[in-house]
């Protein structure tokens, strides 16, 4: 009964563009213990999609697989299909540094380099290739631009980035990530270091950045998934504690009127 | 395991409000009828009076919901309910409104003579209470079926209201002298026939709050 599976419909997918990211039955272990079991989602391209569910329930691991950050991990093994653009991403021939770079990933902590500011964003490209100077300084304005924060440093590029507050050291995370022109970017709690106001400007810059990029969040605040996401999934962990997607649906639906009672449960504050 | 104890307590507390207000909006219904029957203009005069406290029920309900989604985030099925209670009590409000514009009527009318014994309009005015109760308990219990059953009766309130103004006009016809008193019993009769309609929007609210789908469940003739 615990196995129900929902993959969202074709119709609703077809109101985005495509599906950018989907997995097909994916397992994942850390040595015996299985993280998550046969989660089949599409993740819809120019959009963002929430993962939502109770703490150890398999959200980050999850995240984790897109960009196989879980293959640092020794005794982590991965079952099932991940594809991108529909090229599965588990093969031997992928360049994992290069699908890095097409799926960036941002933190919980805001993790600056200790380094400029300028030299924060620029470390992706420098290391990506041989690149000018002149280009480099428009990749670091474009990517602080895009991330709402040029205007807060553009005098303080020299300076080091520890100086700066939580919230720009979290935009200048973000600016780091879009500094290589990545396609996918994971999020995994970016906020939950942050303040309320720091908070919604992040959320903000989510929406525009998912004009132009395919965003999947981990958050443990569902007010934060309802208020930023296009589709929300919603995890859980069964008996033997392996992570299943229990639904998977437009946000709005989701948070009014979720199709299964485990979700609505969740989502009331019913059981945690 | 219950985790969110004080928020479900406060929900809950809100939909017994509810309950209260409709019972309140009930009596108003009984008491207007009452008093035309009874030519009794202290009670229409109460009537009215008290209209007062139904709408600052409302209002009081109202705040509570707000205060609820303002600090509680409520989600999913808890969301719906408190959007229903606030169609609901706006509803109530309405049906209230209907009543103390009876008793306004009853005023009106004051000891001018009975144009003839009244049957039919307390017989709507029983029958809307029936379905106003009904969909209280459709309400406090959840229950998208029961209130899918309640709104048939509006086409026994239609009929009655058909029946009433066919009779008046009869009234009139034969008699211009009654048109003024005729007129005042087709305004009792249509508020009661528009509280049914109202009864039927709250059964509309209920199917909603429990299944998160918006239908029209019930077209009224009027």
């Amino acid at each position: 009964m615990m196995n129900t599976k929902y993959v969202l419909s074709n119709d609703k997918v077809s109101q985005y563009n495509k599906v950018k990211v989907r997995t097909e039955e994916v397992s994942l272990y850390y040595g015996n213990f299985q993280a998550l079991r046969d989660v089949t989602l599409n993740i819809p391209e120019c959009a963002i999609t929430a993962i939502i569910g109770p703490s150890g329930c398999g959200k980050s691991s999850f995240l984790r697989l897109l960009n196989r950050m879980n293959d640092l991990i020794a005794g982590a093994r991965v079952e099932g299909l991940v594809e991108i653009d529909g090229i599965p991403i588990y093969k031997r021939a992928i360049d994992v540094v290069e699908l890095r770079k097409r799926v960036g990933m941002v933190f919980q902590k805001p993790n600056p380099f200790p380094m400029s500011v300028f030299d924060n964003v620029a470390f992706g490209p420098r290391r990506h290739g041989k690149i000018s100077r002149g280009e480099l300084t428009d990749i670091v304005e474009q990517s602080l631009r895009q991330a709402a924060l040029w205007d807060e440093v553009k005098d303080k590029l020299n300076q080091s980035a520890l100086a700066l507050s939580g919230g720009q050291q979290q935009r200048l995370c973000i600016s780091r990530v879009l500094a290589v022109e990545p396609e996918v970017i994971l999020m995994d709690e970016p906020c939950s270091a942050l303040d309320p106001v720091a908070t919604l400007k992040i959320e903000d810059l989510m929406r525009i950045l998912a004009k132009k990029y395919t965003i999947v969040i981990v958050t443990h605040n569902m007010q934060q998934a309802a208020r930023v996401s296009d589709t929300a999934a919603f995890l859980m962990m069964e008996e033997d504690r392996a992570g299943v997607l229990v639904e998977h649906g437009p946000t709005s639906q989701l948070f009014t009127n979720p199709k299964d009672q485990r979700t609505e449960d969740y989502i009331t504050g019913r059981f945690g | 395991m219950e985790i969110r104890t004080t928020f479900h307590k406060r929900l809950r507390e809100i939909q017994d409000d509810v309950l209260i207000m409709g019972s309140i909006v009930e009596k108003a219904i009984s008491r207007s009828i009452e008093a035309l029957k009874k030519r009794d203009l202290d009670m229409a005069q109460q009537v009215i009076a008290d209209d007062l406290k139904v709408n600052a029920k409302r209002f009081d309900i109202e705040e509570k919901c707000i205060k609820l989604i303002a600090t509680q985030q409520p989600m999913a099925s808890d969301l719906r309910i408190i959007i229903g209670v606030l169609n609901v009590v706006s509803e109530l409000e309405r049906i209230g409104d209907y009543a103390e514009g009876t008793a306004k009527i009853v005023l009106m009318i004051g000891d001018e003579p009975s144009l003839k014994p009244f049957i039919d309009i307390p017989r709507m005015a029983e029958k809307t209470k029936e379905m106003l109760r009904s969909s209280l308990d459709a309400f406090v219990n959840h229950d998208a079926e029961f209130a899918r059953q309640i709104v048939v009766g509006d086409d026994e309130v239609d009929g009655l209201y058909e029946q009433v103004f066919r009779e008046l006009l009869t009234f009139m016809a034969e008699d211009p002298t009654t048109i003024t008193r005729a007129t005042r019993l087709i305004w009792v009769a249509h508020n009661l026939e528009r509280s049914a309609d109202r009864v039927t929007n709250i059964c509309e609210r209920i199917v909603f709050m429990v299944t998160g789908k918006m239908e029209e469940i019930g077209a009224s003739k009027y």
